[in-house]
């Protein structure tokens, strides 16, 4: 079975991010980019699968501009076999995304498709689901767990109040959550193997697909600050100010 | 305009979010239907005629929708969809589950989480983890969103009379299969809907040791919230956790107690109205959210905070 994953090319988590003076966005320039942290799981969880038996070839796609390829060589360095870029300078929103991905579900066809539950840039937490719909395969979000059998996977899902196990066919998308695995650190040999996989480079109209952006970013702002409060002295002055002051505690 | 809103209910009864979700529908303004999609839903449905502001309450009551299986639930909706010009519904683990796959079906670019209506097609949405605010307007014909919890007041869930119009449709995709759900039993308000929330982070040492919140919280009438730390660390279960990872909340008070301030926590209760901060270090970044702050040592402090509220 191919298992096929997705390596989003985001801000790193520890940047700390600014709003461009001019409101059109937020400040790309000289910023770390990394993989998303969800989709690292993804890969994670392919290359265990493959490790434990489960699965033959890893399959790991992203999608952006040319600078993507760095964060298939990290996927790859992380164990995955192959790579697939999709080169597009095109403000890529998520159905376009999705239907990218279902032309490359239909030349794959892999048995299984791991994408992180949402991307840290836009936090949208839609691609897998409409991959899923688009390419006809059930889906199961949020998965802290996930179980293969023959031609179903059992996955324990993260939902509000608990978990939720479903069993779903496959060919099925799954998106991760955080408590699915801990990604490795790629080793040094494994950098260096991973400069001579093969990575195929598609674009949109290779495949098919138009991109057009659906929604227009009109602009885009810093959050309200929240102005800091004052410091008391005493567990006595505290309650006094809840009660009488901000009268939220009877 | 017409606008449907899908409940989020648990078949007896309507969850609070989905009044919040009413309530963008009402921001965005037009006609509003609710879908009470579920297994013996009969009650909620009935609760759902009661929301204010609702016209019509759409019931599908299955056995196929009675564990929310997003590929029966989406297929639902999108055969019914095409009647309306905004399909919303909140960004629960439910929502987020089922609507990226209806707008996909639709072919519309899904808004997630919106936390304002400017426009009919126009809308605000957190980014970044809720560091930057994105204005965005769609090109599509249907708008198809989720709503952020925590942006809208929710409207009030007596007072209306909707007509209440069982729809006699069927969606069994046969795609996945329900097994289980282990839902940890809550004595306490939900997280979501509590109006006092007190968490504990790293700097409660270990699980135990929220025995000191659960005493206060039941004075409080409060729900008990937990930083990604404290989870991280098995402090306690995950569905504890508030962060952009975690639960997104907006109570009246919420009491960080041994909570240093990581940006992905505060994206998740930055919006509370009143924020009380206990903390031993000075320097930590919570303070600089907190309405009032007390630096001192918490195994001190939350005893005596408990035995104030007795008086």
């Amino acid at each position: 079975m191919k298992v096929l994953v997705t390596a989003k090319r985001v801000v790193d988590y520890n940047v700390n991010i600014r709003v461009l003076s001019d409101n059109t966005g937020v400040d790309l320039n000289n910023v770390k980019m990394s993989v998303n942290p969800f989709d690292e799981i993804a890969i994670e969880e392919a290359v265990r699968l493959k490790e434990a038996g489960a699965a033959e070839e890893v399959i790991v796609v992203s999608i952006g501009p040319k600078a993507c390829s760095e964060q298939i060589r990290t996927a790859l360095a992380l164990g995955a076999d192959r790579g697939i870029l999709v080169e597009t300078d095109e403000d890529m929103q998520p159905l376009a995304i999705a239907k990218l991905l279902a032309a490359l579900v239909a030349k794959e066809q892999p048995g299984l498709v791991i994408t992180g539950k949402q991307a840290i840039d836009g936090d949208n937490s839609q691609t897998g689901q409409m991959l899923a719909a688009l390419a006809g395969m059930s889906q199961a979000t949020f998965a802290s767990e996930i179980e293969l059998g023959d031609d179903t996977a059992t996955v324990t899902r993260e939902v509000d109040g608990g978990f939720q196990t479903i069993t779903v066919k496959l060919p099925a998308v799954v998106t991760t959550d955080l408590r699915l695995n801990e990604p490795r650190y790629a080793s040094l040999p494994n950098i260096m193997k991973a400069k001579k996989k093969q990575v195929d480079v598609y674009t949109p109209e290779d495949l098919g697909v138009d991109v057009t952006p659906r929604v227009k970013t009109l602009k885009v702002m810093p959050p309200a600050e929240r102005q800091a409060g004052i410091i008391v002295e005493s567990v006595e002055e505290l309650v006094d100010k809840l009660r009488n002051e901000a009268k939220v505690i009877s | 305009m017409s606008i449907l809103v899908v409940a989020e209910h648990d078949n007896e009864s309507i969850k609070s979010a989905t009044l919040v979700a009413v309530a963008a529908a009402a921001a965005i303004g037009g006609d509003i239907e609710v879908l009470v999609a579920g297994a013996n839903c009969g009650a909620a449905a009935e609760a759902a005629a009661k929301i204010a502001g609702v016209s019509k309450v759409l019931v599908a009551d299955h056995d196929v929708y009675g564990h929310a299986l997003a590929e029966n639930i989406a297929d639902l909706i999108v055969e019914i969809g095409k009647n309306y010009s905004h399909i919303l519904a909140v960004t629960t683990t439910s929502g987020k589950n089922y609507m990226p796959r209806v707008a996909a079906l639709m072919d519309v670019q899904q808004i997630s989480d919106i936390s304002g209506v400017v426009s009919e097609d126009t809308f605000e949405r957190p980014i970044y983890a809720g560091n930057a605010i994105a204005t965005v307007q769609t090109s599509d014909a249907i708008k198809v969103l989720t709503v952020r919890g925590t942006a809208f007041d929710p409207v009030a869930a007596e007072g209306g009379s909707a007509t209440v119009e069982t729809l006699d449709i069927v969606k069994d995709a046969g795609l996945s299969t329900w097994v289980k759900d282990e839902i940890a039993k809550l004595e306490r308000p939900e997280l979501t809907a509590a109006s006092i929330i007190i968490s504990g982070g790293r700097g409660m040492q270990n699980g135990e040791n929220f025995a000191l919140l659960e005493s206060v919280a039941d004075k409080l009438g409060a729900a008990i919230g937990a930083s990604r730390a404290a989870v991280d660390a098995g402090f306690v279960p995950n569905d504890m956790q508030v962060g952009q990872t975690g639960k997104i909340v907006a109570p009246d008070l919420y009491i960080a107690v041994g909570i240093s301030g990581a940006i992905q926590h505060l994206a998740g209760m930055k919006d509370s109205k009143v924020i009380v901060a206990i903390n031993k270090d000075e320097d930590a970044p919570i303070f600089q959210v907190a309405d009032y702050g007390l630096v001192a040592d918490l195994f001190k402090a939350i005893p005596e905070f408990d035995a104030l509220l007795e008086g």
